[in-house]
């Protein structure tokens, strides 16, 4: 079998295979809830309940879809200029950091000055973090994948041995917990009485700012350049390296910013439990949004909410939680699969 | 001082040699996925479902060369996967290597869920004892390092060997190292890139899982979760160190656990005890970033890694 281009998509080409992936994802989830000796189409109704079907719920999912835009922005980001960069756990914890070591005391300002210079001080931390694998592959040809990988277990380990070192709580009762920032570091409720905070906001206004800068600045254009083919991009007379680097930072400064509004707005401290993968949840959060950064916003709600809702679909049927990654995993490859066959027909020899 | 002692000590060096048996495994599988043109990131979550799958199997009665046959073959299966979609389909093998990683993991998890939804404390099982192999094992130092491990290791070693052999001395290698240096070439002899380069993922995830198995089978006797911890990470770094050749990568391999093995009697010895432990944990990672910033720049990449072949393209 071989691969053919199609030139005019039909309406029926465009829609039709994401359409089946959908409605595979869906098939699939049902038969393990059956493998694991549950009606699945209760299954599937508690997970959306638990997800969307009351406004407490619906609140867990806005502040479980808030990191994962951070993250997805920062992957969708990476990748359009193919950039690897699988290490925005690491850089999450980077932005979490500075948030506690600059917003515990350290700074004794009103929340009108203090509360910017975190998110800044968080976004050059993880740009910092993300710009040593950017300078490995461009000065040395260090593939970046292995490079970001195990930057993230580097840097787990060090804010664990800060955790147990100098950032310790001593009013933590002996857990590896930071002090709590200041009440003047906290991001406020978008509505008082409800528990949202204005993390979400933030991550909103990010995802337009990051969709403008693609798709109407010369560095956007640039960026898609290099992704779409190096060779060229250089040909034409685009720096490709300092476009990677300049990539690099923006999408560690947006996962940086995962660990701030996790910190200022959720959490109040750091702990080494901050962050459930939010990182490499990010690289399904991207691809499912096909590296478009309105897009983002939709599917960091949908994954949110296949996380929510299995927590408590798992509480109520029994069936282990994991349902809900291996729910994810089939989505995402059947999705890129699906991508695939809206723009090429599968031709036999 | 102390250090010399433990560098020159038996038990260190087998410690070394025992860490260094499922990246040695794993290093060999990945090796024959991208020296065929497949980066196979798939790699960490194919460790955990090997580890799963060999121990369960042995849990549930079978012997324990038929754990690491299971272990294999859901590796295979995994591969398959893999190889479905980024070979004729040419999809991303980053996207698809990340998402099979996902997937295997979180099914391992699911079907240890429900395989054993009670327990606190995963069960054990008889696992592989070191077999001392007359005459060799009494040599001092390298008897007890080499030749008194499980049948695994030897397993283990034995594989780099028949890799090596079959990709240079055999055809059916030439065709792999072709498919991943110069495809049309291989379609212009009239042979399929695509039966090529599914077979060298198939296998290879095979390799992989037996990686797995290892720990669950041979190195520890149960599973626990996280149990992998991104070793096969550094088995992607391992075989960049190894300029994709199966003798380096083995070379690489041992010193990486050599190193791992070390820094774990460091942290007792009376400099060790006043260093946070996280920086010897850190060690092993900090040191593959440098080994592969070392041979990165004159590293023999296989020339169409990561690129899809399609037949009707020129």
């Amino acid at each position: 079998m071989r691969l053919e281009p199609i030139t005019n998509p039909s309406l029926a080409r465009s829609l039709g295979p994401p359409a089946v992936a959908v409605v595979a994802t869906i098939v699939i989830a049902s038969l393990l809830a059956m493998v694991a000796g549950a009606n699945p189409f209760s299954v599937l109704g508690l997970i959306i309940k638990g997800a969307f079907g009351s406004q407490f719920a619906a609140l867990e999912t806005l502040n479980r879809a808030t990191p994962l835009i951070f993250t997805g922005l920062a992957i969708a980001v990476a990748f359009k200029a193919k950039f690897w960069n699988i290490g925005a756990e690491a850089q999450l914890y980077a932005g979490a950091l500075i948030t506690v070591v600059l917003g515990t005391g350290a700074l004794p300002w009103s929340s009108v000055a203090l509360i910017p210079t975190l998110m800044v001080g968080a976004v050059i931390a993880g740009a910092v973090v993300l710009l040593v694998p950017a300078i490995l592959k461009t000065r040395f040809g260090v593939d970046e994948v292995v490079t970001t990988l195990l930057f993230n277990f580097i840097f787990l380990l060090f804010i664990s041995m800060l955790l147990e070192g100098p950032l310790k709580d001593p009013m933590g009762m002996g857990w590896p917990k930071s002090a709590r920032v200041l009440s003047e570091a906290r991001l406020p409720r978008i509505v008082d009485g409800l528990r949202l905070h204005w993390g979400f906001g933030l991550a909103i206004l990010c995802a337009v700012v990051v969709w403008l800068v693609q798709t109407r600045s010369t560095l956007g254009y640039e960026m898609r350049a290099v992704g779409l083919n190096r060779e060229a991009a250089a040909f034409a007379g685009i720096p490709v390296n300092t476009v990677l680097v300049k990539t690099a930072l923006l999408s560690g400064g947006l996962a940086a910013l995962a660990g701030f509004s996790e910190v200022a707005g959720l959490k109040g401290s750091l702990t080494l439990d901050l962050s459930p993968g939010f990182g490499y949840t990010g690289i399904i959060v991207a691809m499912l949004a096909l590296l478009n950064p309105l897009g983002v916003i939709v599917s960091a709600l949908f994954v949110a909410g296949i996380f929510v809702g299995a927590d408590s679909m798992s509480r109520a049927a029994g069936v282990p939680t994991y349902l809900a990654d291996m729910m994810l995993a089939t989505s995402l490859l059947l999705m890129v699969l699906a991508i695939m066959l809206t723009r090429f027909r599968v031709v036999r020899d | 001082m102390e250090i010399v002692d433990i560098l020159i000590s038996a038990s260190f060096w087998a410690a070394a040699v025992r860490i260094a048996t499922p990246l040695i495994l794993a290093t060999m599988g990945e090796l024959i996925c991208e020296r065929a043109g497949v980066l196979n990131l798939g790699i960490e979550g194919i460790m955990v479902a090997g580890a799963f799958a060999g121990w369960m199997a042995v849990y549930s009665g079978t012997g324990l060369w038929v754990g690491v046959a299971v272990a294999m073959v859901v590796g295979m299966g995994f591969g398959l996967l893999h190889s479905v979609l980024t070979v004729p389909f040419g999809l991303s093998q980053h996207v698809v290597g990340l998402g099979v990683t996902l997937l295997a993991t979180s099914s391992t998890y699911f079907a240890y869920r429900l395989a054993l939804p009670q327990v606190t404390s995963p069960p054990k099982i008889e696992a592989f004892q070191p077999y001392e192999i007359p005459i060799l094992s009494d040599i001092p130092l390298l008897g007890q390092a080499l030749f008194s491990q499980t049948p695994f290791t030897y397993l283990a070693f034995a594989l780099v060997a028949a890799t090596s052999i079959m990709l240079y001395r055999t055809p059916l290698g030439l065709a792999v190292r072709a498919a991943g240096e110069s495809p049309a070439a291989v379609a212009a002899q009239g042979l399929s890139v695509t039966a090529i380069r599914m077979g060298a993922v198939i296998v290879g995830s095979g390799f992989m899982a037996m990686g797995g198995a290892f720990l669950t089978m041979s190195a520890f006797d149960s599973f626990f979760f996280e149990m992998v911890n991104g070793r096969g990470w550094i088995c992607i770094a391992l075989v960049v160190f190894g300029s994709w050749m199966p003798g380096k990568a083995l070379l690489g391999a041992v010193l990486f656990a050599a190193f791992d093995a070390l820094q774990i009697r460091v942290q007792q010895t009376s400099l060790g005890v006043n260093i946070p432990y996280q920086i010897f944990l850190m060690a092993p990672y900090i040191l593959s970033i440098v080994a592969l910033v070392l041979v990165s720049r004159r590293a023999q990449v296989p020339a169409a890694l990561m690129v899809p072949f399609n037949k009707g393209e020129r």
